[in-house]
């Protein structure tokens, strides 16, 4: 009972330190930022890098050469 | 429906249609969550540039609306993940003129600094419903959890924001 008077009185502190946000108007376009990054990155399904690629390979050659390194990956995950 | 289908078929001027039709919205969403509106602008950007990577995976018998959503939802999060601190709230978008004037200075500083320590995933939902005062249902769907999920963490935002602040005498001023 004492918790959740105390809960509320948080709550009311919290609206009262932190107001809610009055003006969610956008002022402006965003398509000509949208279309910039567009230009500057093309989307491709298989655009992938590759220092990604070669990392994947370092891992999976990692991983099938010491498979007790597993458990360890997925516990760090 | 056939607008959603040329756009998942990767046209772009389907896109710009979209981007055009839901770019206010998206932007109302984020910026309620990160308090920034340059911040909002670029995140709105950045929600619009993944819906446009997973056109893909996109439905045309979906709801558009709500899909935007939660990715704005998810670019918003991880701003606020790999964001420090949150900026101050600038003039043009704080709210609530006739604020409590009780609860300035070095009390409200004190909350303020124990909200932003709060996990982000904790913070997100607490900013929505006892701030913006967002209903539950909106929450979940947005971040893709259930109205219960949402509620729990509500409340154990609250519960961790109490122990940070209890030892402050925030509580204690506040009766």
């Amino acid at each position: 009972m004492i918790n959740e008077e105390n809960d509320r009185e948080i709550k009311e502190l919290l609206k009262q330190a932190i107001a809610p946000v009055k003006n969610t108007a956008l002022r402006r376009d965003l398509w000509p930022q949208m279309l910039r990054k567009l230009d500057e990155q093309p989307a491709s399904a298989g655009n992938v890098p590759w220092f990604d690629w070669a990392l994947a390979a370092i891992l999976s050659a990692v991983l099938l050469l010491f498979p007790g390194t597993i458990p360890a990956l997925l516990y760090h995950l | 429906m056939e607008l959603l289908a040329q756009f998942a078929a990767g046209d772009l001027e389907a896109f710009e249609v979209l981007f055009l039709q839901h770019q206010k919205e998206v932007y109302a969403w984020i910026v309620r969550i990160v308090r920034d509106s340059g911040i909002a602008e670029d995140l709105t950007v950045e929600t619009f540039w993944r819906i446009y990577k997973s056109r893909g995976r996109f439905r045309p018998d979906g709801n558009f609306r709500a899909w935007a959503r939660r990715i704005a939802t998810n670019a918003a999060l991880d701003h606020l993940r790999s964001a420090r601190h949150e900026a101050e709230l600038p003039d043009d978008l704080a709210g609530a003129p006739g604020e409590d004037p009780a609860v300035r200075g070095e009390r409200r500083k004190q909350i303020k600094d124990a909200f932003h320590q709060l996990p982000v995933k904790y913070r997100l939902v607490a900013t929505l419903a006892l701030i913006e005062e967002e209903p539950y249902e909106s929450i979940a769907q947005a971040v893709g959890i259930s109205a219960a999920l949402v509620k729990v963490r509500v409340f154990r935002a609250v519960r961790m924001l109490r122990k940070k602040l209890s030892p402050l005498g925030v509580e204690a001023i506040a009766k």
